[in-house]
């Protein structure tokens, strides 16, 4: 019989035939692992985040390969490249539509800061709109950091509460950006 | 002085046509911006009866990113990151495209050895912009299998472009008057593996999608244009000829010594989404060869022109030599003498012409810069293209056409 | 470079617009004739469906601003490509900033409908006969043209970017 190590184990009591922890724990393993991506790519990160889904790279190790076209359904918030003014209302919305828990990854130099789109028609960053959990930098990032921004989301989906999203302090950084 | 917004005035076709449709029973629906079957940012609302697409209001506009007025705030070599981002699938041609630009305004002559390089490279590029399109039409007709194989040689090609300048996509290769540094051996071997795996693949890519009976009844007749339509929309490159038509900017106004190589120009017929296929991926066939010739005939010699006051001075020197160290501090921040008149140059990018129209006044950076992006003038005639067809084709036809959302919004 | 058909192209324009013909010159590679704002669609409809002349593809149109050159602020420039021959010219227009208007030529081109919104988006400036003239690169709220010069690049209500930090 192969003996199964599991590469990550939450902290908990363990004995013969059980293994205990807390509730926020196991419902962060299983988020964790299985986080749907909405990719909302607008210019050449998604691109690479082709590649990132390509056989290449894979990004199906690591549970995220379902991707969610619809917000309803999706986790991750994945914005990708250029964000333009006349983009953000849409790409809000699209917030606002996806369902707790949900996480944004900013990938890329624009979506993140603008990058070197200085311009009168480019938002400088799309955490002037929303709450973003990682930044990826780069123009455009490569394969491996774009995994690397996955794997930091796991992280925290893994030691998030489950109650951090009713909690006040989130409340009042929503309310920050005008969410509700 | 700033004009009042008045929002009476700014009602689109469709919004003044929505009553008589409603009357009609049409459905209206918003195919995006963010629809995951049209790979970027396209926004068209569609009058539905039943299936059958009978108008369509696209949007465009949704990343804008200024590219005009960015160019007329930097200096001539730091316009070079700004085109990698106009068509990104195809990066290095748009740099070389820019660097040409400014050679001919500043009439240097590129040794031979810099423009085979460049050759090269732009193939390799071209290759790597029909191998989106073309696995992007495969996935869409639902050949995923495609796209999952033959991606693989668009990583080859990354690779090598990352032995040539240490980015992937958004490469920035070349200088004005040639290119930044010599091959490596790395980049010579890596090259000399594409040369032989690429074939292999693009064959097995082929016998996967090309004769594939869903994949022809799928595309052929599938968003057709006739030759006069696409001349009349500004048609270039790969669509213009899959409508018929054999207007190449290579063969038609020869750059970087493309009248060198021998190489043919595959046209269409009917212009429809198989033919568009087609054509890239004989089109990727005559790139191959055009590399190899390049290799075999690769010219000895420089690999840039002698014009110091624009090419970066060895690193070296830089450190010894008062002259060097003069023109690298007048390069790096953008001091460069560069003459009044303006110039047009065009190449023969992914999607079709671009073209650059530039103005200068003398100054350190570009008085106005244009771009000719063949995806902006083209993508106004996918209205037509899809008027009448099922609202799957019209996906499809969005795929073939190949619009990149970088160079569509500038 | 064929001359030859570069002076039969003077000589019509010659003939069909008189005065408003301004003459031509060699600009680098191209030939570039200069056209009286009037007689714009005009001239472009005789190269165009002249048979000789046959310059049946617009390659692109665009406007620049010269803000000190008054009375002529915006010049417009449309490149025509005659692809039998393999001949390409540029047409240039000068307008005053008080009348900035222009016949459009969607008529004889559908693809010039895009590049003419994307002119009046940046420069304002005004196609007569444009079926949708509205502005298609920024946003519909937008109150003025990004590209004249007087406008910075940068978003005029930033206010992250001191200037202190950026020695300006």
């Amino acid at each position: 019989m192969v003996d199964i190590k599991p590469e990550y184990k939450p902290e908990g009591l363990e004995g013969a035939g059980y293994f205990a922890t807390t509730l926020s724990k196991a419902v962060g393993l299983a988020r964790a692992n299985s986080l749907w991506p909405l990719p909302f790519a607008t210019s050449c990160c998604g691109i690479e985040f082709m590649a990132t889904m390509a056989s290449h790279y894979d990004l199906a190790r690591f549970g995220s390969e379902r991707l969610s076209f619809s917000p309803r359904q999706a986790d991750l918030l994945m914005v990708m490249g250029t964000i333009s003014k006349k983009l953000g209302p849409v790409l809000r919305q699209v917030y606002e539509q996806m369902a707790e828990p949900k996480w944004v990854l900013s990938m890329g130099a624009c979506a993140s800061t603008g990058g070197i789109f200085d311009t009168y028609s480019v938002l400088q960053g799309i955490d002037r709109i929303m709450p973003v959990d990682v930044y990826i930098p780069g123009c455009p990032p490569r394969p491996e950091q774009v995994l690397e921004g996955i794997l930091k989301i796991q992280e925290l989906a893994k030691n998030e509460d489950i109650r951090r999203r009713h909690s006040p302090e989130y409340k009042a950084m929503l309310a920050n950006y005008g969410l509700e | 002085m700033p004009i009042p917004f008045d929002a009476s005035n700014l009602l689109s076709p469709a919004q003044i046509r929505q009553a008589e449709w409603d009357a009609l029973g049409y459905n209206t629906i918003n195919l995006g911006p963010t629809h995951p079957a049209t790979h970027g940012i396209f926004q068209n609302i569609l009058q539905m009866d039943g299936e059958i697409i009978r108008h369509a209001e696209p949007t465009i506009g949704y990343i804008h990113r200024a590219f005009e007025k960015l160019a007329e705030h930097r200096p001539y070599n730091q316009i070079a990151p700004i085109t990698d981002r106009l068509n990104y699938c195809s990066s290095p041609i748009n740099n070389m495209g820019w660097h040409m630009t400014v050679e001919k305004l500043i009439g240097c002559q590129v040794p031979k050895r810099a423009d085979y390089m460049r050759v090269i490279i732009m193939e390799l590029s071209r290759i790597a912009d029909h191998i989106i399109c073309t696995t992007i039409i495969g996935q869409d007709t639902g050949a995923t299998t495609g796209f999952l194989y033959f991606f693989q040689m668009r990583e080859k090609i990354y690779e090598i472009f990352e032995g040539l300048c240490g980015a992937r996509l958004t490469t920035n290769i070349g200088r004005i008057g040639g290119m930044e540094r010599e091959f490596t051996q790395d980049v010579w071997k890596k090259l000399e593996t594409f040369m032989t795996e690429f074939p292999v693949a693009l064959a097995e890519f082929r016998d996967l999608v090309e004769r594939n009976r869903i994949f022809m009844d799928r595309t052929i007749n599938c968003g057709p244009i006739s030759a006069d339509r696409a001349l009349a929309y500004g048609f270039t490159g790969p669509n213009l000829r899959a409508a018929g038509i054999d207007y190449d900017v290579r063969v038609a106004q020869p750059y970087s010594s493309y009248e060198d190589f021998d190489f043919a120009i595959p046209v269409g017929a009917n212009g429809d989404t198989y033919d568009r296929f087609m054509v890239r991926i004989e089109e990727m066939v005559e790139s191959f060869s055009i590399i190899q010739q390049a290799m075999s005939k690769m010219p000895e010699g420089p690999i840039h022109a002698d014009v110091p006051a624009f090419y970066l001075p060895e690193k070296q020197e830089v450190y010894s030599k008062m002259e060097a160290l003069i023109y690298h501090f007048k390069i790096v921040m953008g001091e460069m003498d560069v003459p009044k008149g303006e110039v047009y140059h065009a190449v023969e990018g992914g999607n079709g012409e671009l073209g650059f129209y530039l103005i200068s006044d003398g100054g350190r950076t570009p008085y106005r810069l244009h771009f000719r992006r063949p995806c902006f003038i083209f993508y106004q005639a996918y209205p037509e293209m899809i008027t009448g067809t099922m609202l799957s084709d019209a996906i499809l036809t969005l795929s073939s056409l190949n619009v990149i959302a970088g160079e569509l919004d500038a | 470079m064929e001359l030859a058909i570069h002076n039969i192209i003077g000589e019509k324009l010659q003939t069909l617009l008189g005065d408003q013909y301004e003459g031509k010159h060699l600009e680098y590679d191209f030939m570039v004739y200069h056209i009286h704002k009037s007689k714009i669609a005009e001239a472009l409809e005789l190269l165009k469906t002249d048979a000789d002349l046959n310059f049946h593809f617009l390659t692109t149109l665009c406007a620049s601003h010269f803000p000190e050159n008054k009375g002529a602020e915006f010049v417009m420039m449309y490149q025509l490509h005659n692809m039998y021959q393999n001949v390409r010219i540029r047409i240039k227009t000068q307008l005053p900033e008080n009348e900035l208007s222009l016949p459009s030529i969607t008529q004889l081109w559908p693809s010039a409908n895009w590049m003419e919104r994307q002119e009046y988006d940046f420069f304002g400036i005004n196609f007569e006969g444009h079926p949708d003239l509205r502005r298609i690169l920024n946003m519909d709220e937008m109150n003025y043209f990004p590209l004249r010069k007087e406008y910075r690049m940068e978003d005029a209500g930033r206010d992250d970017k001191d200037d202190k930090f950026f020695g300006r």
